[in-house]
């Protein structure tokens, strides 16, 4: 058993095979983006690609999926929508920084400069931003904390085009080299096998931490019926 | 009873709002000083020597962030008047649709905040000679999308904030990062608009669509979000 | 006048952690003044955001004869509320401030039931344009009740509303609570003070930690009764 005392859900065999392929795909990983070949101009910094894109993918299903979490939190009263969002809110928080630790190092190597206002490192910077709101929104909000960071998930959620949009052509249209589209074949299958793994990361971690939340919220339910058997009997 | 039609209640609510503004102008004065300063704060961090100008990139950028700064002010004190006494609560238990009391709240406080920016722009041209004439009622019209799509996000959250205890912190700091393309698209805009030397103003009236875009979806989540959101617990 | 009753079947309401209400069954009868007593922290101003619309229970139901009580705006109507807070706009006068929430309910001939609304709570000799925030607490208890009045609930609900009243002002409101229930309306206060109770409520229900612990409805109760059954129902017992 991975997990000891996991609850029905987790030990479910289909979680731990999960989990396995996570860590398998974590060894396999390695060892395809060091055989990968290498990148003409930047050479071995290239290799960052593989971890700083997922990343970035990552931070962006995070907003998304926290924006779809608070939909059905406030338009359904979902209080499981309103884990999910938190759960994902935290998630893109997390591989936010790694994107905004690997961004620059990758621009220094490639560029010379720690920052650029390159429209991708741009816009995850402000989905960031926004997530960092988000919780900072649930955390000192009061009693309308909650609701109100449904609320900016959505304008978020919106905001992602528009600040897609808007950065780019601010910089002022600018042409992208490192495209996906534009990778050698060497490097694709080593990209897309590090994209999956990390994706499968992401809803591992974001399992266990849906996992401790759904648990806090049995023991309040818990709490509650102790406290209602004790005012029965008083 | 009559029916009230959807527009003459959320026309009333702002009716309301600009009928106690006219009376105590307070929200006008302490914005308007507000905006003011930031301007001037901008002024003495940027001009040296003998120059009179800061170039029509900066004067846009500084005109946006008192903008974005004093608008803060202008929420939190229009919220106030409905946290004082307890308004707030006659008018959410008042059988008018949320996203009247949304669209009422947001004409009165862009209203108001509008009513600043006019006043202020002179004072930019004033300082910086900023080329603010040739164009005006076009930099007045991004004014009115720019506060429009400031305050369709602003009333949302200053009224989600109204129970919050460091509300004036949060409003801030929850707001800004959502406003960034307003902020944006409208610097941007206004810069075009500024610059005597740009070629054509193509990429000004590109902005001023683009802000325009954005406020629509900004009002439209607006509205369809005000309700659950001051629902309460 | 309707007579549909107000009734809670096993309402049930928890913040976090915290159960405010456990259930609770009450019927609330129309021509009644309710008084809900407890000690502080006993769930009574949230039994009365329930009332209001104004929050949801997390468990059981609601019900207004047979509808549903909900937030949405027809139900809201119908149910008249007086805080302990007034409620209104202090930058507006109190002229104004009805004027306002007559046009939002969209009652018929405003000005008329302005006047008249003015005339019964004794604020029409008031300096018309007198912002509220210059009133007393006793006027801006009274301007809040002629809001409240304005669009003539079924549902009359106050918290606290004696508190901030000096004796005067107490029986004065005293006097026009027994005038609603007279007319058939249904009222339903929540107070600490329990000689004010005596005086006017017909229907006592004492909470005591989210739960009700008396209920009890009578032709009319002396001070002596209320304290008795108030004493006896929050003692703790060992």
């Amino acid at each position: 058993m991975l997990f000891p005392m996991s609850s029905a859900r987790l030990s479910s065999a289909r979680f731990q095979a999960g989990i396995a392929a996570t860590l398998v795909g974590f060894l396999l990983v390695p060892l395809l983006v060091a055989n990968a070949p290498l990148e003409k101009t930047m050479g071995i910094v290239q290799k960052i690609f593989y971890f700083h894109v997922p990343c970035a993918w990552l931070l962006m299903l995070s907003t998304f999926v926290c924006a779809g979490g608070s939909l059905a939190y406030l338009f359904a009263g979902s209080e499981s929508g309103d884990r999910l969002a938190l759960c994902s809110a935290e998630l893109g928080v997390l591989f936010g920084l790694c994107v905004m630790v690997t961004g620059p190092l990758w621009a220094r190597a490639a560029w010379g400069v720690f920052w650029t206002w390159d429209v991708r490192l741009t816009s995850s910077l402000l989905l960031w931003l926004m997530l960092i709101a988000y919780g900072l929104a649930r955390r000192y909000g009061g009693t309308g904390g909650r609701r109100l960071a449904a609320a900016m998930a959505l304008f978020a959620a919106a905001d992602v085009p528009l600040v897609y949009v808007s950065v780019n052509l601010w910089r002022g249209l600018h042409p992208n080299t490192k495209t996906v589209s534009s990778l050698a074949p060497g490097m694709r299958l080593p990209f897309f096998v590090s994209l999956v793994i990390f994706s499968a990361l992401w809803g591992v971690l974001l399992a266990l931490r849906m996992r401790v939340e759904r648990g806090q919220a049995r023991l309040v339910e818990l709490a509650i019926e102790i406290e209602d058997a004790e005012g029965k009997s008083s | 009873m009559k029916r009230v039609s959807w527009v003459s209640q959320a026309a009333r609510i702002a009716w309301k709002d600009l009928h106690i503004e006219g009376r105590s102008r307070e929200v006008v004065y302490t914005m308007g000083f507000m905006a003011a300063l930031v301007v001037l704060v901008f002024s003495f961090a940027f001009i040296s020597g003998q120059e009179t100008t800061v170039g029509p990139d900066a004067v846009a950028g500084i005109m946006w962030v008192a903008v974005l700064f004093s608008g803060t002010v202008a929420l939190s004190r229009t919220f106030d008047r409905e946290r004082e006494s307890e308004a707030i609560r006659s008018l959410l238990l008042s059988p008018v649709p949320r996203s009247a009391i949304y669209a009422g709240k947001l004409v009165a406080t862009a209203a108001i905040m509008f009513l600043v920016e006019v006043l202020l722009a002179p004072l930019l041209a004033a300082l910086f000679s900023a080329a603010i004439w040739p164009h005006a009622l076009w930099l007045g019209l991004l004014l009115l999308l720019g506060t429009i799509g400031f305050c369709s996000v602003g009333v949302i959250f200053s009224a989600a904030l109204l129970r919050a205890r460091s509300r004036d912190a949060l409003l801030g700091a929850l707001l800004f990062p959502i406003v960034i393309p307003v902020l944006l698209s409208a610097s941007r805009a206004t810069a075009y608009l500024l610059d005597p030397a740009a070629p054509d103003l193509d990429p000004a009236l590109f902005w001023t669509r683009f802000l325009a875009a954005l406020d629509v979806v900004f009002v439209v989540v607006g509205l369809w979000s005000f309700e659950p959101v001051v629902m309460g617990e | 006048m309707s007579d549909r009753v107000l009734r809670l079947e096993n309402v049930g309401k928890t913040f976090g952690r915290h159960r405010a209400l456990a259930e609770v069954s009450l019927a609330f009868v129309p021509g009644q003044v309710a008084a809900v007593l407890g000690p502080n922290g006993a769930g009574k101003s949230t039994l009365l955001g329930l009332l209001s619309t104004l929050s949801q229970p997390s468990r059981g139901r609601i019900t207004l004869g047979d509808e549903q009580l909900s937030r949405h705006s027809p139900m809201r109507a119908k149910i008249g509320y007086v805080g302990h807070e007034p409620g209104v706009y202090g930058d507006l006068s109190a002229r104004q401030n009805l004027r306002l929430f007559a046009s939002l309910y969209g009652i018929a001939n405003g000005e008329r039931c302005i006047d008249e609304m003015l005339a019964r709570v004794g604020l029409d000799s008031v300096r018309r344009e007198a912002a509220a925030r210059t009133f007393s607490r006793g006027m801006l208890q009274r301007l809040a009740l002629a809001r409240a009045l304005l669009h003539e609930p079924e549902i009359l609900l106050f918290d606290e509303p004696g508190a901030a009243l000096d004796p005067a002002g107490a029986a004065w409101l005293a006097g026009e609570l027994q005038h609603e229930r007279e007319a058939g309306r249904l009222v339903v206060l929540v107070t600490h003070d329990l000689a004010a109770t005596a005086a006017i409520a017909t229907h006592v229900v004492v909470l005591r930690r989210g739960r009700v612990a008396r209920d009890e409805t009578r032709a009319s109760f002396s001070a002596d009764e209320v304290r008795a059954i108030y004493q006896e129902a929050t003692r703790e017992k060992s």
